[in-house]
């Protein structure tokens, strides 16, 4: 029987300190080959730090990190070529065109993609000639991508793709990852979108704090929140947590924007409850919602705030 | 489609980005160019000004302001005598001479212009009144071609052209990349960190030949400056010190990480050039005991050799010390820059 191949990336008790913070406590992670993995989690919990160590380019404080089997040490050179990178924030430079700026990426790697058939892939040939600083934001997102694909790698680090970009772009962007993976490739992606995550990744880790605190599919995350049905509701004066969370059959009880989410395991036992007290303390009901459980509604229970900050 | 170098590629794109910065194109071809002019004309040659005296107005006033004015170096007006008292003291005029009675100097011995103007009063009246030189002295004026004050400064100016041009383009375009982020984008990439290095030096062979013939064809049309010596040293002397100059810009540039701390350092650096270097004059006028240093900055060393060539038309083995000079600081800034730059 031949050995399995190393994971795509593998990474043990990944520690990072800055001064004041420690961005990176202990983390582990598996991925395998031709998976599209997603980390979650809120600002400042460790996502980009963690994608940075795992690219060569920040060097933890303790850990070890294996892409495709290879330590970074002695074998940087080898291991560049064979991964492509989106950072969280890069300018390209404003002066250079489209066409230029992908031209140069490609004459880095030994081996790569013709940059006309990346621009095409990207939709950005229209926009071939015109200057990086001309470009809107999503453009610009879309060239980051195409330059991560240009060197045609095995693995594609892409750090918040799609963040600011409208729906359509966003549509766009998953097709591309969509079609790197059917070619075989590997992703590793962080958002604060969870129903990109909920498309595009067969697992996902979720972090706080610099941990990874679940991991798992979609679905079987889901399907661990022991209330799967949420109940959303806004009422004046609004009614007090701990009163709520001593109606029969509610889980949980977070904020969530304007509102207070109840993790519910039966409406028809709680809906009735929760109504009665309302008109007990003399509320006017506002607003009233209920859904099935998504990944959001997982991550909200576990970190108990909300993953995007508006 | 062959691979394409990535050297190449890195070159290219920093001689589009140059280029298509508007402003770029004003101080690498117009700025020193006005710089000549304006001091080109402010210092061009001409008959040297006369000397302003007054005659207090007396009995024999007018005879004698005539007599004087018999001199090329001076200008004479009347004065009524308290007013020819308050123009010298106010400096209005270097000499008042009294004429009623015997002729007087009045003056102030501490003032060049005032003893100047004394000796030629003397010599005026003298020979007005009939005395005659015993000995007869020839005169010959050297204002030459190559021995004017423009034929110093345009060396000087090109000099200091390569300098400015090649650390600000260099230092700006660098910073700019890390701040942005970019040049953490390019590490992650397999691009050899040398490659990048060299191409910011490489693109300034593009613009080098444009920039000193710009130059050169303007002194050379305007004030008739001309080189003495071989075009092609001259040519390998701006190759070298312009590559110095870049080495520098991206050692300077190397750890900075706003454009306004580089401005900062760059500035540091080059205006002790400015100002030592004879740009606008020789350096050999600081004190013997500095001249080892001056000899030293790199600056220094181009505008010598630059100036050997076009004024005395020395040959290579004459500014081989220069030359080596600035491929020491070429090669040390580039060594050094490659240790300690800050990619992230
Ligand atoms: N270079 C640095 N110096 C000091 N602290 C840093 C540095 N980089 C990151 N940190 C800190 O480390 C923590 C983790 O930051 P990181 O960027 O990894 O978070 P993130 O999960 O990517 O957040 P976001 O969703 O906002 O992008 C934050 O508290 C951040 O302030
Ligand atoms: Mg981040």
């Amino acid at each position: 029987m031949l050995p399995a191949p190393a994971p795509a990336i593998l990474c043990r008790g990944l520690r990072k300190r800055y001064p004041d913070v420690v961005a990176v406590d202990g983390l582990d992670l598996e991925v395998r080959r031709g998976e599209c993995f997603g980390l979650l989690g809120p600002n400042g919990a460790g996502k980009t730090t963690t994608i940075e160590i795992l690219e060569g380019l920040t060097n933890a404080d303790e850990g070890d990190v294996a892409i495709l089997g290879e330590r970074w040490s002695g074998n940087t050179q080898a291991l560049k070529e064979r991964i492509g990178i989106s950072l969280q924030e890069t300018r390209f430079n404003d002066k250079l065109t489209v066409a230029e700026t992908i031209r140069l990426f490609r004459s880095f790697y030994r081996t790569g993609r013709d940059h006309d058939d990346v621009l095409r892939r990207l939709s950005l040939d229209e926009k071939a000639n015109a200057r990086v600083g001309k470009l809107s934001g999503g453009q610009r997102q879309r060239l980051a991508v195409a330059c991560a694909l240009v060197g045609d790698p095995e693995i594609l680090f892409l750090d918040e793709p799609t963040t600011g970009l409208d729906p359509q772009s966003r549509l766009q962007l998953w097709e591309v990852v969509t079609k790197f993976r059917k070619e075989g490739g590997t992703v590793l992606l962080t958002t604060h979108y969870m129903d990109e995550a909920e498309r595009l990744c067969d697992r996902v880790a979720v972090i706080d704090r610099g941990r990874v605190i679940r991991l798992g599919t979609p679905a079987e995350l889901i399907g661990a929140l022991e209330a799967s049905t949420v109940v959303e509701l806004a009422a004046d004066p609004m009614p007090e947590a701990a009163r709520l969370l001593a109606l029969p059959g509610v889980q949980g009880c977070h904020a969530r924007g304007p509102n207070l989410a109840l993790h519910v395991e039966s409406l028809p036992r709680t809906v009735p409850a929760l109504l009665a007290e309302l008109e007990g303390s003399g509320a006017t009901l506002l607003h009233l919602s209920t859904h099935h459980a998504t990944l959001e509604d997982v991550f909200v229970s576990l970190t108990g705030r909300e993953l995007r900050d508006t | 489609m062959p691979a394409p170098s990535p050297l190449y590629e890195l070159t290219v794109t920093r001689v589009k980005e140059f280029i298509r910065q508007g402003e770029a194109v004003f101080w690498v071809f117009v700025f020193p160019i006005l710089l000549a002019l304006a001091l080109g004309f402010a210092f061009r040659d001409k008959t040297p000004d006369r000397i302003p005296i007054g005659v207090a107005n007396g009995a024999r006033s007018a005879a004698v302001a005539k007599a004087l004015e018999t001199s090329p170096a001076l200008r004479v007006r009347l004065y009524d005598p308290v007013a020819g008292r308050e123009a010298l003291r106010v400096g209005k005029i270097s000499l008042l001479v009294e004429v009623d009675g015997a002729t007087l100097f009045r003056f102030d011995p501490t003032r060049p212009d005032s003893r100047m103007a004394r000796m030629e009063a003397v010599d005026a009246l003298q020979r007005a009144a009939g005395r005659v030189d015993p000995v007869t002295i020839g005169e010959e004026r050297v204002t030459e071609r190559g021995s004017r004050y423009i034929d110093f400064l345009i060396p000087g100016l090109l000099g200091l052209n390569l300098m400015s041009t090649g650390m600000w383009g260099v230092g700006f375009s660098i910073v700019t990349a890390r701040s942005q982020k970019l040049l953490k984008r390019l590490v992650a990439t397999p691009m050899r960190k040398r490659d990048y290095l060299l191409a910011q030096m490489a693109s300034r062979i593009a613009f080098l030949a444009a920039e000193v013939a710009v130059l050169l064809g303007f002194a050379w049309l305007v004030f008739d400056v001309g080189v003495r010596g071989s075009l092609l040293l001259l040519a390998v002397i701006c190759f070298v010190g312009a590559m110095a100059f870049a080495g520098l810009g991206v050692l300077v540039a190397s750890r900075a990480e706003t454009i306004e701390a580089v401005s900062g350092l760059m500035n540091f650096v080059m205006l002790p050039m400015w100002l030592l270097s004879g740009v606008f004059f020789s350096a050999d006028r600081f004190p013997d005991s500095v001249q080892p240093f001056l000899r030293a900055l790199p600056l220094t060393a181009l505008n010598d050799a630059l100036r050997e060539v076009m004024i005395e038309g020395a040959s290579v083995v004459a500014v081989l010390p220069e030359l080596v000079n600035l491929t020491v600081w070429m090669l040390l800034s580039f060594a050094v820059a490659l240790r300690v730059f800050k990619w992230k």
